[in-house]
């Protein structure tokens, strides 16, 4: 029987090997989405001088699990009226969009070796993986789109017909704004990991090499900034965050698009929501911030840039440990400091086993970007206000669409001047 | 069986309802996405013979753009179930041989030994020779025709402006 298990394994490595990563990637994803929830809470009460949620459990972290039993256990009513195959395929088709766009994304260049096998820290690896992205992102608008039309109310209509002709517009200047990058690449300009791997002059000269500074082995090309400032907005009104949130915007719509949705159809538009956002942090992370590369050259004198992991990780941990021993409540007095110590233990095992600490660093510098970028997200919901739906069409058709062709032509300009290519 | 035919007639097979469904279905919006269904299934079946930018386009294009057009203008004018009249004398007299022959005509251009193209092998940069080939080989007919995509945009506006007196 184990004779058996094995040449089964073996033989079928590949499949093996990319079910489990799928799965775990889902894991992850879905918990990184569920604590988003709890940290744009807590952040945009902060911003707004209040706590945010903390009664379930210490500091409020058990929220996004109490959001999610809830989720699961409300009742689902279906409306009277509604398109039913319509009404149902919606939400699916906006979760398994959002899902899908994951798997092209490539988070570390190093292979895990395990039991004789090379393992990609990604899913898979197109040549067109940009292409993918793009492609996925034109189809989910579907998944909005459709819930609003097939609820059967005048408020779900408006808001899905207000997100098509927002993703229509914005996708044009996302789509031109990513051009800048494509040309400053050399060869197989729509593989996620060649897009990075053109940045690798950041191997030397640390985050002045990245496609937002510009500096290539050919010298300094033009400097991505415009390409990003529009692809990052235009990037936010794709995936319907504030300021551009105008499908739900509650003060005249209700809930917009997803207002007759309820208990985990509602949840299914709200994990989308929140993967685009984790996939277009991504995609920002790999177009214009240099991917996995440090922003710090690869350099002896700068190894001691490899213990960065180590020096953020164990002393937040002891404070979280120390934060823990004073906690109110005594769930908070056992749980957080035992969160603590995982923390400063993860901290002390990377100083400890350096080959281990090589081969996060990439991805540790992919998340820390990401999370960045997750960060903006939040403080740009907690600050700035929606806009009005003729100003969201006129910043993007006027604004963005003409900035974004123009950031084009400067940049080819640029570099048939300098002879780069 | 290999994989690649398996996955082919799954593809076909769902493009050819789809296509079917387009035409049975009452709703202008369950038509709208069928005829999605459709071009995801041919974006499939150009990944399948290798052509990998030719399918994203497909999806991006086709799938995406016009298609949510569609939706967009269907949603837009509130449309209701299609009401069916009796069909056409005209259909039902010359429909049905009409339709025969063209199967007939396409089936016969199908039987035919085809030339030998090689497929499912992807070409390498394949990206970059059809944009050399389209901004410099046939940059002139490229042209022309986005400029005749313009000039049907004008016509477009010039039309819906001439209501608004």
């Amino acid at each position: 029987m184990i004779e058996f298990l094995k040449n089964f394994a073996s033989q079928n490595a590949f499949w093996l090997i990319t079910v489990i990563k799928i799965a775990l990637l889902l894991f992850i994803v879905l918990t990184v989405n569920a604590y988003l929830t709890w940290f744009e809470r807590k952040v945009v009460a902060h911003i707004q001088s209040r706590w945010g949620p903390h009664r379930v459990g210490p500091h409020g972290l058990l929220q996004p699990a109490a959001d999610g039993l809830k989720f699961l256990f409300k009742e689902d009513p279906t409306p009277a009226g509604v398109d039913r195959f319509v009404y149902y395929l919606a939400p699916l088709l906006a979760l398994a969009l959002s899902l899908t766009a994951l798997a092209v994304i490539p988070f570390s260049p190093r292979p895990l070796e395990l039991f004789g096998q090379k393992i990609y820290l990604w899913i898979t690896n197109p040549d067109i993986g940009l292409l993918i992205l793009f492609s996925i992102t034109a189809l989910s608008v579907y998944g909005i789109a459709l819930a609003g039309w097939a609820s059967n109310s005048k408020y779900s209509l408006l808001g899905g017909l207000r997100s098509s002709a927002q993703m229509v517009s914005y996708e044009l200047a996302l789509t031109m704004s990513v051009v800048g990058v494509l040309l400053m690449t050399e060869k197989n300009a729509f593989s996620l990991q060649g897009l990075i791997e053109q940045q690798d002059y950041a191997k030397h000269v640390g985050f002045l090499g990245w496609n937002i500074v510009g500096w290539t082995r050919n010298g300094f090309l033009f400097p991505q900034i415009i390409g990003f400032i529009c692809f990052f907005t235009s990037a936010i009104a794709e995936t319907n965050r504030a300021p551009f949130d105008l499908p739900e915007a509650e003060s005249e719509l209700v809930a917009g698009f997803h207002t007759e949705y309820a208990s985990f159809k509602f949840a299914m538009f709200f994990i989308a929501e929140y993967t685009a956002m984790i996939t277009v942090s991504c995609l920002a992370t790999i177009l214009f911030f240099g991917g996995w590369y440090s922003p710090f050259p690869d350099t002896h004198f700068w190894y001691f840039t490899h213990f960065i992991p180590s020096i953020t990780l164990i002393p937040f941990g002891l404070w979280v440990i120390y934060d823990g021993l004073k906690y109110e409540t005594i769930w908070g007095k056992l749980v957080l400091p035992v969160i603590g110590f995982v923390m400063f233990a993860i901290g002390a095992t990377l100083v400890a086993l350096p080959a281990v600490n090589d081969f996060i660093q990439p991805v540790f510098w992919f998340t820390a970007k990401v999370f960045v970028f997750l960060f903006f997200y939040v403080w740009a919901r907690g600050t700035l206000p929606r806009l009005r739906y003729d100003q969201l069409m006129n910043v993007g058709w006027k604004l963005l669409l003409p900035v974004s062709i123009g950031n084009v032509v400067l940049t080819s300009l640029v570099i048939i001047l300098k002879g780069a290519r | 069986m290999t994989p690649t035919l398996l996955i082919f007639f799954v593809l076909a097979g769902l493009a050819v309802l789809g296509a079917l469904s387009l035409v049975i279905q009452k709703h202008p919006i369950h038509s709208a996405l069928s005829l999605i269904v459709v071009m995801v299934c041919l974006a499939g079946l150009y990944l399948l013979m290798g052509a990998e930018f030719v399918a994203a386009v497909q999806i991006i294009v086709y799938g995406g753009a016009i298609m949510v057009l569609f939706i967009f203008v269907i949603m837009l004018l509130n449309a209701g179930e299609e009401e069916r009249t009796d069909f056409s004398k005209l259909a039902k007299f010359a429909g049905l041989p009409l339709a025969l022959a063209l199967t007939a005509a396409i089936a016969a251009a199908v039987v035919k030994p085809a030339p030998d193209i090689p497929s499912q092998s992807v070409i390498p940069d394949a990206t970059r020779l059809i944009s050399s080939m389209l901004f410099q080989e046939f940059v002139y007919p490229f042209e022309l025709t986005s400029f005749l995509i313009l000039v049907a945009i004008m016509g477009a506006l010039v039309l819906a402006q001439r209501e608004k007196k």
